[in-house]
């Protein structure tokens, strides 16, 4: 067994407290972070690439054979979701060293790693109370994070995040209890083994299980009416920490896919289109809040905090019909709405630096306005779905993908519509903030904060965007396979409990 | 030159303006205009083909599997379109480069013209439909930067807001109806699609489809009732407006509708929505535009109008008509760009552009005369200019269809023809006035001679059709209506007195005394009501915007207790539902028999936490309330028969409670009342919903014959983790990575406490604290002498237990996180009995240091077992003596235990630490104790109890 396949979990738990051991030594933390969060994304990389082959690996901690023992997997889907929360690290981290956004409160770093343990955690667990640990590494690191720097309205925000989430935590427990009792097992791909051969008077309970983790799920992945705790969230945690969540909410994304199509699967007789049916109409549903959120404006982070909930919407009606082809378009506009909300976040942390607010008043105009309006141009036409960015594409493929779904007018209706909502919300934003400005005259031009290092996050993010659309022919292979892996989880369940025999 | 090159010179032409700018303004400009020239050249390159009847074609593979690639090809219409596209855009940069004022940003100018110009040929070039909406939404989004250009301008923002609404809703209609198109086709390449006339038109979502096609040409072109936006896009530089308005953008619908035209037209639906939308935007347009002071209004409506007649022709559906639609996009992109350069050059010397305000221009500005006069004439369909020509046929055209179309386009007509001769009369006649913003004269050539050579064509084309444009017209028209042979047509200017001319005749001469009149007529217009199209639209964006904020704001309003409602309240509804759904057949394990001592149990708990309900405002009760509730769960485990739970539970309890007791301190002794009876009400409706739901889940669940995997850990515990205590195996064992993730959410709580109580200090919100503490009632000894001594004695006692407590976790009940919490409370009670400052004094190690090592020494644990071959976390036993011992049990785990022990005694420190620290900050005053008998006097000075001082 190679030992490999775990080093993103094991790396992250050494180098988190080690980087609290260096407290206080700020240069040798962010070496030792940046070198971390660099090396992470090559490991994950070569992960994928060793997944891409269709290869699933498992590892079994403590040597203790599936179902008894902790595994973590890796397939297609989870190096896949590896490497992209590697990727958005490096990025936000990146740029929260170049705006010195590390330095405004204690632990940034050590934190900062142990979310990506709790992210690389969840991704990869093949268990689903093992999953529930990582929910609680996770929130708790994220919570830290989020609170960073303090002020009022952040701390504020910050209690509603963490007592929302231990809400849903506390759900997570009781349909563990459902799950252990009804299954007998919590490792996952034993579920699916089990799920098959469960008697059909058992079909009520095994609905509630489901139901209760889609519950649990959909708190992460801020579906309606479950999406409460998102928006104050985003809008007053720390910028760089607002847009590595755009990963926080694509775990709850992630861990649908993952257990509706293994355990609760559409071919699945007890549980028939039950999950499909009531996830459509809660994704529609949060797109239409998202977007309208957008529109109603306030400050440019809370429009991109509603983006985020809106693109939320999206991906989940991509998720909800459970087929292949709905997968793929969903992987994909995934990957995109992680990158473009996680370059939103920063640009527009980009332009509060430089105006003091990112509320839509009118102010002069910022330093180096004709720079950061492009990036927030380009991050906007990614975040509402424009070409010739990603989100178009992706876009193109949730309709193309549900042109025949019993919804389909629904879902066309809606994805178009609310774009143009979109659309306008954001042309609104960004003209007061970058246009109007120039109305105003300016006392004195203040002068712009430092801008190298903190450009390469934003740029690098902007970059991938860019490239997933150019190689949207190759990545989509890769995304087909995926989903292909998906919905034939004997291969999964094989790897998982094939040691037993 | 390759067509996909065509296509992508503008784009990677539009990197060089910000370039070169810094070589001059001339420099920019001529950059500009090669990347133009470049692309027009390989453009021109394939003429011959085109003419020939070829398709040119480039296919690139992009995304197969959405059918979107990169595939572009080159028939007569997209060779028109992308000439025009080019041909014209080459002149409006060279006209910008002199029309540009030194203050305006030129590089972002070209920047965006270059892109703009890239989307364009994108359209016109693509055989994709995929791709020619990315490049049709790139269209909406560059000119959108183009007409916000001068962004100091309220007009400019606003009039790029709304052209992006209007075009991006019909873009993204357009998108539902591409899509439904491919699908019916089977593929997304237009050359497929153009083959599939009779699949698509007998198909159920042909009228869809159409719907939204026709949805998103009209807003593009401006068709009524979507022709407001493009007036209010003239807030933009003339040059942008000079291209967008008679070349390119609001031609896209136009190629769109002709490049679709084999498909979708031929059916009542078609005609009825294209020729009559035509129909009503020319006329309308053309009326309109005769009382446009603005000279770009009434250039404006005129080109909606103009958009009007060529749709109209469009969507009669016949292959002549559509000839004549062809000729007219011609003539109309020469003479339009023209005028709109025209009116640049007034509004650039003049500095106004209001016509009421010019006349007699003819000798201030003799070369601008002539050149606005031919071009104004030819808009009018005068002879000998082109726009005589297609004006004729289309008259013809409108003729032979009904009386309907031959009455509104003889209006249309007069009413071209009385605005085009204002244009003229109006700003170039009459007498010369003095009263000019500045004082107007010719500029210099680079500025008209873009102009002046549009207007030779006009002349041209009009004078030789058929040797200038013969060809050319056959050519497209044959790739529009996709057939071989074209009926019969002659381009002359000539046919003898039929119908046409007569309604011509009639129109001229009507125009002319409409002009006459255009005083009293104009005040009659000003005077009548008219709807206002920015009005409206602003106040619908607007109640729109207004609408979604206060929906938002109610939706969102903040309250955590709403929040918890709806959570609460979907979750029963939606796990209920699911239960519901589906058949359901109670387990058969038999009850349990009810013992007094169960009866006392849950008496004990259902009782405290109803009492919570009433009594949550008084935090200290609440919290007592809780704690009567941990401990009896305590029991209850320790009842159940796990005694590791209980004591687990019972040591976290403690802990919590006093953590929980320290920062009480810093709240208000009791919670603010803030519910209302009826919302109390709602909330008690759904907790009771809540828990009855989750009661009866957990009997259905129990009375389950339990079929799980538990009997693997009971057998292999002491064969395979070397430890009697299942409990203790299954944690540091069976499933230590679980116990792993739980520490570091242990040490991360530590850490981030650390982090918030750092950050609060330094804000407002440690000033608050410190206002606060001053009002709290304070005991009168801080540190009892009885506390202080016993607590010194507890702690060596408190250590060894811990110690204990340990060593047996792995065959009886304890371990590393028992062990961490017992030490803990021991050390806790030391800061309680002598502060902060004191106990900090005696502390060698950092809390923060302990959290880190304990983690990695898990860690390390987990990584060793790498160097026996083994997975993370894999554990290992042996029996050891060491003398005089006897003989003990020595697992790896112990070593992970270590970790967690170190982990959880460091986080709940660290904790501990510092709320101590907001104690200290809220009350700094207080005195500190040095020695640990050291007693307060009444007077607030130390006093040693020992030293006798």
């Amino acid at each position: 067994m190679t030992h490999f396949m775990v080093l993103p979990l094991i790396i992250t738990a050494v180098m988190a407290p080690t980087l609290l051991l260096v407290r206080g030594q700020l240069v040798i933390q962010r070496t030792l972070s940046v070198a971390t969060t660099a090396l992470l994304v090559v490991i994950c990389a070569m992960l994928m690439a060793q997944a891409a082959t269709g290869e699933v690996t498992v590892y079994k901690m403590g040597n203790w054979d599936a179902p008894f023992g902790i595994v973590m997997v890796m397939d297609r889907l989870s190096a896949l979701m590896i490497t992209l929360t590697a990727l958005l690290a490096l990025g936000v981290l990146i740029y929260s060293i170049g705006t010195k956004w590390d330095e405004r409160g204690a632990h940034f770093h050590p934190l900062y790693q142990f979310q990506l343990f709790g992210l690389f955690g969840a991704m990869m667990t093949g268990d689903i109370f093992n999953l529930f640990v990582f929910f609680e590494v996770l929130l708790i690191a994220s919570y830290g994070l989020m609170v960073h720097g303090g002020g009022r309205l952040r701390t504020r925000a910050g209690v509603q995040y963490i007592i929302y989430n231990l809400a849903g935590s506390t759900l997570f427990v009781f349909s563990l209890a459902t799950i252990y009792a009804v299954f007998g097992t919590l490792n996952m791909a034993d579920m699916a083994a089990k799920a098959a051969t469960l008697p059909p008077e058992d079909a009520a309970l095994v609905r509630t299980a489901g139901a209760m983790v889609l519950l649990v799920f959909a708190v992460k992945g801020a579906l309606l009416p479950l999406h409460f705790w998102l928006p104050n969230t985003y809008t007053h945690a720390p910028a760089p920490v607002a847009a590595l969540f755009a990963i926080m909410t694509k775990v709850g994304a992630y861990a649908i896919l993952r257990v509706f199509t293994l355990i609760f699967g559409p071919s699945l007789a007890l549980t028939g289109t039950l999950f499909s049916d009531l996830l459509m109409p809660a994704a529609l549903i949060t797109t239409v809040i998202g977007m309208v959120g957008v529109m109603a404006g306030g400050s440019l982070a809370r429009v991109a905090s509603f983006a985020a909930v809106g693109s939320m919407g999206t991906l989940f009606i991509a998720i909800a019909p459970f087929t292949e082809g709905a997968t793929v378009a969903a992987l994909y506009y995934l990957i995109h709405s992680t990158l473009a909300a996680g370059a939103l976040f920063l640009v527009i942390d980009m332009v509060q630096a430089r105006r003091g607010t990112c509320a839509l008043d009118l102010r002069a105009p910022i330093a180096q306005s004709g720079l950061v309006a492009a990036l927030f141009f380009a991050a906007a036409i990614a975040t509402t779905g424009l070409p010739p960015l990603s989100g178009f594409i992706g876009k193109l493929f949730v309709l193309d993908a549900l042109r025949d779904h019993a919804l389909a007018v629904w879902v066309w209706g809606v994805v178009l519509v609310t774009s143009l909502v979109a659309v306008v919300g954001f042309s609104q934003a960004g003209s007061i903030v970058f246009w109007k400005a120039h109305a105003v005259k300016a006392d004195s031009t203040p002068a712009a904060p430092a801008t190298g290092v903190a450009l390469a996050g934003v740029g690098g993010l902007l970059a991938l965007i860019v490239l997933m659309t150019i190689v949207a022919g190759p990545l989509t292979d890769y995304l087909t396979d995926t989903a292909a892996q998906l919905y034939a989880p004997e291969g999964y369940i094989g790897a998982v409990l094939g040691a037993e025999e | 030159m390759s067509l996909a090159l065509i296509a992508a010179l503008p784009f990677l032409g539009a990197l060089l303006p910000g370039l070169m700018l810094r070589a001059g303004r001339n420099a920019c400009a001529t950059a500009t205009g090669a990347v133009t020239l470049l692309a027009l050249l390989g453009l021109l390159s394939h003429l011959p083909a085109v003419l020939r009847g070829e398709v040119v074609q480039a296919r690139f593979e992009w995304l197969p599997m959405l059918g979107l690639n990169a595939n572009f090809f080159l028939d007569g219409l997209g060779f028109m379109f992308a000439g025009l596209i080019l041909g014209i855009g080459l002149l409006i940069i060279i006209y910008a480069r002199f029309y540009l004022y030194k203050s305006d940003p030129m590089d972002q100018f070209y920047t965006y013209l270059l892109l703009f110009q890239g989307a364009m040929v994108g359209i016109v070039l693509s055989d994709n439909i995929l791709l020619l909406l990315i490049f049709w939404e790139l269209t909406s989004l560059s000119s959108f930067l183009l007409i916000g250009y001068w962004k100091h301008l309220p007009e400019g923002r606003q009039g790029a807001r709304m052209a992006l609404t209007v075009t991006g809703m019909g873009g993204l209609a357009l998108i539902g109806g591409m899509l439904i198109l491919g699908n019916i086709a089977g593929s997304y390449d237009l050359t497929v699609i153009l083959e599939n006339r009779e699949a698509i038109q007998q198909s159920d979502l042909y009228v869809p489809a159409l719907l939204l096609i026709l949805l998103g040409a009209f807003t593009k072109s401006a068709q009524f009732p979507f022709h407001f936006w493009l007036p209010h896009a003239m807030a933009a530089p003339t040059p942008v407006s000079a291209y967008l308005h008679s070349a390119t953008m609001v031609k896209a619908g136009l190629f769109l509708m002709a490049r679709l035209w084999p498909v979708l037209s031929g059916t009542d639906l078609w005609f009825y929505l294209v020729a009559g939308a035509g129909l009503i935007t020319m006329t309308l347009g053309a009326v309109i535009a005769l009382f446009k002071d603005d000279l770009k209004g009434l250039l404006a409506f005129s080109t909606v109008s103009h958009l009007g007649l060529i749709t109209m022709l469009l969507g009669m559906g016949t292959e002549i008509a559509a000839v004549v639609a062809v000729f007219h996009i011609i003539n109309h992109a020469t003479f339009k760009a023209a005028l709109f350069m025209t009116a640049g050059i007034v509004d650039h010397e003049a500095k106004t552009r209001d016509i009421k305000r010019l006349g007699g221009l003819r000798f201030l500005m003799p070369v601008t005369f002539v050149i606005g006069t031919i071009a104004a004439f030819s808009m009018a369909g005068l002879p000998p200019f082109n726009g005589f020509l297609s004006k004729e046929m289309m008259l013809h055209e409108a003729a032979h269809t009904s009386t309907l179309f031959m009455v509104m386009a003889t209006i249309a007509a007069t009413f071209s023809v009385a605005y085009s001769l204002r244009f003229v009369f109006h700003v170039f006649f009459g007498p010369k006035r003095d009263d000019y913003p500045a004082k107007p004269h010719d500029p210099g050539f680079g500025m008209w001679a873009a102009p002046a050579l549009l207007v030779v064509l006009v002349v041209l084309i009009g004078l030789f059709p058929k040797t200038m444009v013969g060809s050319l017209v056959a050519t497209v028209s044959k790739a529009v209506t996709q057939t071989d042979e074209l009926p019969y047509y002659s381009l002359a200017l000539w046919h003898g007195v039929n119908a046409a001319l007569i309604m011509s005749i009639i129109a001229v001469a009507t125009g002319a005394v409409l002009l006459l009149l255009h005083k009293g007529l104009d005040r009659a217009w000003i005077a009548a009501p008219r709807p206002e199209a920015k009005e409206i639209f602003d106040a619908l964006i607007g109640a729109i915007t207004r609408f979604f904020s206060w929906f938002t704001d109610l939706l969102h309003d903040g309250a955590m207790s709403r929040y918890l409602a709806i959570f609460t309240a979907a979750c029963v509804v939606i796990v209920a539902g699911a239960f519901f759904s589906a058949d359901y057949l109670q387990g058969t394990r038999p009850m349990l028999p009810i013992t007094n001592a169960s009866i006392i149990g849950f008496v004990l708990i259902m009782v405290p936490t109803i009492a919570l309900a009433f009594l949550h405002r008084n935090r200290y009760l609440s919290l007592v309330l809780m704690g009567v509730v941990g401990l009896i769960l305590s029991v209850g485990f320790a009842y159940l028969s796990a005694p590791d739970l209980a004591l687990t539970q019972l040591s976290v309890e403690v802990v919590t409670v006093i953590l929980l007791l320290l920062a009480l301190y810093f709240l208000p002794k009791e919670t603010p009342k803030e519910s209302s009876p009826a919302r109390r009400t709602r909330d008690a409706v759904i907790g009771a919903g809540a828990g009855l739901g989750i009661g009866a889940l957990m009997y259905a669940l129990l009375r389950r014959e339990p079929d799980n995997i538990g009997w693997y850990f009971l057998e292999n515990s002491y064969t395979g983790g070397g430890g009697n205590n299942v409990v203790n195996v299954i944690l540091v064992d069976f499933r230590g990575f679980d116990t792993f993730g739980e520490i570091i959410v242990l040490g991360i709580a530590g850490i981030s406490i650390f982090a918030m109580v750092a950050a609060l200090m330094r804000s407002a919100g440690g000033k608050r604290l410190r206002e606060m503490a001053k009002d709290q009632v304070k005991i009168g000894d801080r540190h009892p002498l009885m506390m202080v001594v016993a607590t010194r004695a507890v702690l060596p006692i408190a250590i060894v237990v811990g110690a204990f407590i340990f060593l047996r976790g792995h065959s009886e009940p304890g371990g590393g996180f028992i062990a961490g919490l017992v030490v803990a409370v021991a050390v806790l009670m030391q800061y309680m009995a002598s502060g902060l400052e004191w106990a900090q004094a005696r502390q060698r190690v950092a809390y923060h240091g302990m959290i880190a090592v304990g983690i990695l020494t898990a860690a390390a644990t987990g990584i060793a077992s790498w160097f026996f071959g083994y997975p993370f976390l894999k554990s290992t036993f042996g029996y050891v003596t060491i003398p005089p011992l006897s003989k003990f049990e020595l697992a790896s785990a112990m070593a992970f235990d270590v970790g967690v022990f170190l982990t959880v005694l460091g986080a709940v420190m660290l904790a501990l630490a510092e709320l101590s620290r907001m104690g200290v900050a809220a009350d700094p005053d207080q005195p500190v104790n040095t020695d640990p008998m050291d007693i307060v006097t009444d007077g607030g000075a130390i006093r040693s109890a020992t030293k006798d001082s």
